[in-house]
């Protein structure tokens, strides 16, 4: 290329070279302006952002323990507890939510209408909070949604043990509840390592035995990118899954006593009283766990708690009544234990008993004639007791009541269990700081007045009496169990003590409880089997004191009615199985609860003797032998 | 056409040097930016971006080709083809990302707001080549560059395009500055643009008012506006004094970073590199900034030195407005790292700057 001259006019521009020198400077500020920008970014506040940069791509991923299993004393499923998934989506993570749901759809082969009817449902909710698209999804779903994870932003699994009751609201007192965790709860417990949202027993079982059931959570650090997509998983710890509980109760016990109380309010226990295992206990009305495992409704709640007939309360261990004619017992076995009685005397009934100036009216208004210890029992005559009652004074009646386990806490492993009341003499200077009134003693010896009982305690108290004096403690635990089978911890019967009783006590007890049901004119009859020879007390008890005349059931207020109640042993040789009814307002208790404990006994009876549940039985058996 | 021997011995290697460095760390950042962590390799950015590379040359060459003075005859031409192909774009332009800036020519999407910040300084360099008034240009006395240069911001802003049409102002203001512009004219017209702020804030764009509110305030918004400039400065922060190591930076691979590989490579380059890093990176732009300059003193001529000047103003600006809002002191506008960032308009038009500032070079010993 030629170089032309014309050009060449000067050499070069002074004046830019002037200029020049200043660009120098300004260069040299903006080098040193970004420099401490940098600097101040890397170097004073590195350590921050490289906080805020882990932060941001690492997750802690929760995974909770499988909660342990709960089976009766045959093996069977009560609770089964299996790892679930739920899917949840959360739209801000979508650039396109409506064509991230579209694709979803298409890959779980779901209708897009239903997904796309979720977001539209959910328009106003606070941003970033999840919306659920499905609980407890299947398997494919969980599949495809982690494989096709990358073309699914927004969409993400969360997994949550789903607890599953095999009967439904059967067994649900002895089983409880789940529910989220509160705050108070979480103030407690959180050295333990719960975290907010997490699921906790709150009733029953599931509670008291919260511990055993947990488990421990596993996790994951999750590695994710922008979208909070899962890129790579750094750390894993495994979740190791709760304990398997092998409880006492029967659920084929369970389902009878259910069924025998359907419509009615009241509670059945059976115990076996060779050892206190719990066979069955049953409380209605009843819930639904179940209900709870899915997430109660916040107007299914209210309606629980609110409802007048209760039916969060287990009766059986919670519910306090008097215990009516069935008291007789021990009033039978402390007169004879006493030497206050003499069980061929016959007294006179002619239907009342003036006691001071107060007449005490037999149940039967013509009065029962001529009655000694053991017709007294059968036909459970009043008057009879009630001229007993100041002889044996109450503090030592007190004391029989309370060797066999009444008023005071059986100690089953339930929570909220209630001792109910024995009152004596002290009691009532404590309580009321008034002497005790010998016409009180007089309402006591037919189980009214201040005394009240559970029907645990009741049933324990027949277990005791049937098996001759040795009281158990209630449990309702056989075994716990790790995952791959293993015995954690066994229980094996626990006695509390053991009542000294003569045999021939015993003997006279067992023998009249027999003809309750057995004799013509036994107040029991209704329990009366063909399947196995029951013995059993009648007893009603009296809600509000009746002043009046005799007035029939029927004709009173519906929350007037007389409790009624049955306890009851079986078979009366050799004894297995004692079993306690109240059915409330049920009225009298040969009527209302004789048939139920009838029903409960021929079930037992017929499990143990069918060939499958026998075996199983009998290993159990062999075990306690060696 | 015979070629000079001595155009061949007078070649600055410096300058070509330096320019090969700075695509170098470009690619091997694209890289970077472009991985994927499953596949183990980056997508096919960093091959692309060698393409635009040739491509690049080719426009070098095109620079040196012929002796600068000739540059004095196309600027005007330049100039138009420039304006017509701005409002090509506007009428059969290409969106993506919200606005339209490219022409689509099959293989290759040009866009023409790059050759526009060449445009500008061909043309005032030539407009300014003659002497200045003893005591400076008025206003009144350069009203034609303002004509020819307020049709190229404008197309630009309507894309919308700020931090191009900024890079376009600023470049331009620059030109004037230099070539003699009266000061006190200088602070009328920086007096009547900021009157004209709250006008111009009408015209931009939500996002682009977002941006700025943003910038005043980066909490205001932290997932929406605000996302970008805060991982952008944890990305930066957390590279510390040595980096996370090439390939590591957790921020840029799991896409915390926006627009990673264009105009937030350098967050990328800084987690991964570290303050020492950015301090070299810096420092090279600064020796050729600092070359360059040199390089305008010594020019032969007025045209050279003005050519020359122009063209490490683009550079300049383009380093300080892209680190700037990469690290949190600026608003974001869009403007790309030069020679660093993904793009082949950008890095053409760089590499044509760079052989208009060689040809200047290799042809001051001539006479």
């Amino acid at each position: 290329m030629a170089v032309r001259s014309e050009i060449n006019k000067q050499d070069g521009a002074p004046e830019l070279r002037a200029r020049a020198r200043l660009l120098y400077v300004i260069l040299i500020l903006a080098l040193l302006g970004l420099t401490a920008r940098l600097a101040f970014l890397q170097i004073i506040q590195g350590e921050r952002y490289t906080f805020l940069s882990e932060n941001n791509r690492v997750r802690i991923k929760r995974i909770p323990g499988t909660r342990g299993m709960v089976l009766d004393r045959q093996g069977q499923l009560l609770i089964d507890s299996r790892p679930s998934f739920d899917l949840l989506f959360v739209p801000e993570d979508s650039e396109e939510p409506e064509k991230t749901l579209q694709l979803l759809a298409r890959y779980l082969g779901r209708e897009e209408q239903e997904l796309l009817t979720v977001l539209e449902e959910n328009k106003k909710r606070p941003a970033f909070e999840e919306l659920v698209l499905g609980r407890d999804v299947d398997w494919s779903t969980v599949v495809a949604v982690e494989a096709h994870q990358l073309d699914l932003p927004g969409v993400t699994l969360r997994a949550r043990p789903r607890r599953s009751y095999a009967q439904g609201p059967v067994s649900a007192h002895v089983l409880g509840y789940m529910g989220e965790i509160g705050l108070r709860q979480l103030k407690v417990l959180k050295d333990q390592g719960y975290v907010l949202g997490d699921e906790i027993g709150q009733y029953g079982l599931e509670r008291r035995w919260e511990e055993i059931l947990r488990g421990q959570s596993g996790g994951q650090q999750v590695e994710v990118d922008a979208l909070g997509r899962r890129v790579r998983v750094l750390h894993e710890v495994p979740d190791v899954p709760g304990y398997t509980i092998h409880l006492t109760v029967d659920r084929e016990l369970q389902e009878t006593a259910f069924e025998a109380l359907k419509g009615k309010e009241g509670t059945i226990v059976a115990l076996d009283v060779n050892s206190g295992a719990i066979l069955a206990m049953v409380s209605t009305p009843a819930f639904d766990p179940n209900v709870f495992a899915r997430g109660i409704k916040a107007e299914e709640w209210r309606d629980l708690i609110k409802d007048r007939l209760r039916p969060l309360n287990n009766r059986a261990t919670q519910g306090q009544y008097p215990p009516g004619s069935t008291f007789k017992i021990i009033m039978a076995i402390a007169g004879l234990e006493e030497g206050v009685l003499q069980p061929e005397a016959r007294i006179f009934d002619p239907g009342y008993y003036y006691f001071g100036n107060r007449a005490f009216r037999d149940w039967k208004k013509e009065g029962h004639g001529s009655v000694d210890l053991h017709k007294a029992i059968v036909q459970s005559c009043d008057v009879y007791f009630y001229q007993l009652g100041p002889r044996i004074g109450v503090d030592r009646i007190a004391k029989w009541a309370r060797a066999f386990g009444l008023g005071e806490k059986s100690g089953i492993a339930l929570d909220d269990e209630r001792s109910g009341t024995v009152p004596d003499s002290d009691w009532k200077r404590k309580k009321y700081r008034q002497p005790w009134y010998p016409g009180e003693t007089v309402s006591i010896a037919i189980g009214q007045g201040y005394l009240t009982v559970t029907p645990l305690q009741l049933a324990n108290m027949m277990a005791a009496v049937a098996n001759g004096g040795t009281l158990y403690r209630p449990r309702i635990v056989n075994k716990v169990e790790s995952v791959d089978g293993a015995t954690v911890r066994e229980y094996g019967p626990e006695k509390i003590r053991t009542i000294e009783l003569k045999p021939t006590t015993l003997e006279r007890i067992h023998e009249a409880l027999a003809d309750v049901v057995k004799e013509a004119g036994g107040t029991g009859g209704a329990a009366r089997s063909t399947l196995v020879e029951i013995a059993g007390k009648t007893g009603t008890a009296q809600v509000v004191e009746m002043k009046g005349g005799y007035v029939k059931t029927e004709q009173l207020a519906y929350f007037n009615r007389d409790h009624a109640w049955f306890v009851s042993y079986a078979p009366v040789q050799n004894p297995q199985i004692a079993v306690v009814v109240l059915v409330e307002h049920g009225g009298h208790g040969g009527d209302a609860a004789a048939p139920l404990a009838k029903k409960v006994i021929e079930k037992y009876i017929a499990i143990q003797n069918r060939p499958a549940g026998a075996q199983q039985v009998r290993a159990e058996g062999e075990n306690r032998a060696n | 056409m015979q070629i000079d021997r001595r155009l061949i011995s007078h070649f600055d290697w410096t300058l070509f040097l330096l320019m090969l460095t700075f695509v170098f760390i470009g690619v091997v950042t694209i890289y970077s930016a472009n991985y994927n962590i499953s596949e183990q390799h980056a997508g096919g950015l960093p091959s692309r971006q060698l393409i635009w590379l040739g491509l690049g040359l080719i426009a070098m060459c095109t620079a040196i080709a012929f002796d600068y003075h000739h540059i004095d005859r196309i600027a005007y031409p330049f100039y138009g083809a420039i304006l017509i192909l701005l409002i090509l774009v506007l009428v059969i332009g290409h969106s993506g990302g919200g606005s339209q800036r490219w022409i689509n020519l099959g293989f290759f999407r040009l866009q023409p707001s790059e050759p526009a910040k060449i445009a500008i300084v061909l043309m005032m360099a030539k407009y300014l080549q003659d002497d200045e008034p003893a005591r400076g240009y008025r206003l009144r006395d350069i009203w034609v560059p303002f004509v020819l240069v307020g049709p190229l911001v404008l197309l630009t802003l309507v894309q919308p395009d700020l931090g191009t049409a900024i890079i376009l102002g600023i470049v331009f203001l620059s030109m004037l500055l230099i070539g003699g512009l009266r000061l006190r004219s200088f602070l009328y017209l920086l007096g009547t643009g900021l009157a004209l702020l709250p006008v111009a804030w009408h015209f931009l764009k939500s996002y682009q008012r977002a941006r700025i509110l943003t910038f005043l305030d980066p909490d205001r918004d932290p997932l929406g506006a605000g996302y970008h400039v805060i991982q952008s400065k944890i990305a930066i922060g957390s590279g510390r004094l040595f980096g996370k190591g090439y390939l590591h930076g957790t921020q840029n691979r799991l896409d915390f970073l926006p627009a990673q590989h264009t105009d937030f490579i350098f967050a990328v380059f800084s987690e991964e590199w570290g303050f020492v890093g950015c301090l070299v990176l810096l420092l090279l732009y600064v020796i050729m900034i600092a070359y360059c300059l040199r390089l305008m003193q010594r020019a032969k001529d007025r045209f050279g030195g003005l050519l020359v000047f122009g063209m490490v103003a683009i550079f300049f600006w383009h380093v300080v407005i892209n680190v700037a809002m990469v690290s949190g002191i600026m608003p974001v506008v869009g403007v790309p790292l030069p020679m660093v960032s993904y793009g082949g308009s950008a890095l053409a038009s760089m590499m044509f700057a760079i052989g208009v500032m060689i040809n200047v070079s290799m042809r001051r010993y001539i006479f």
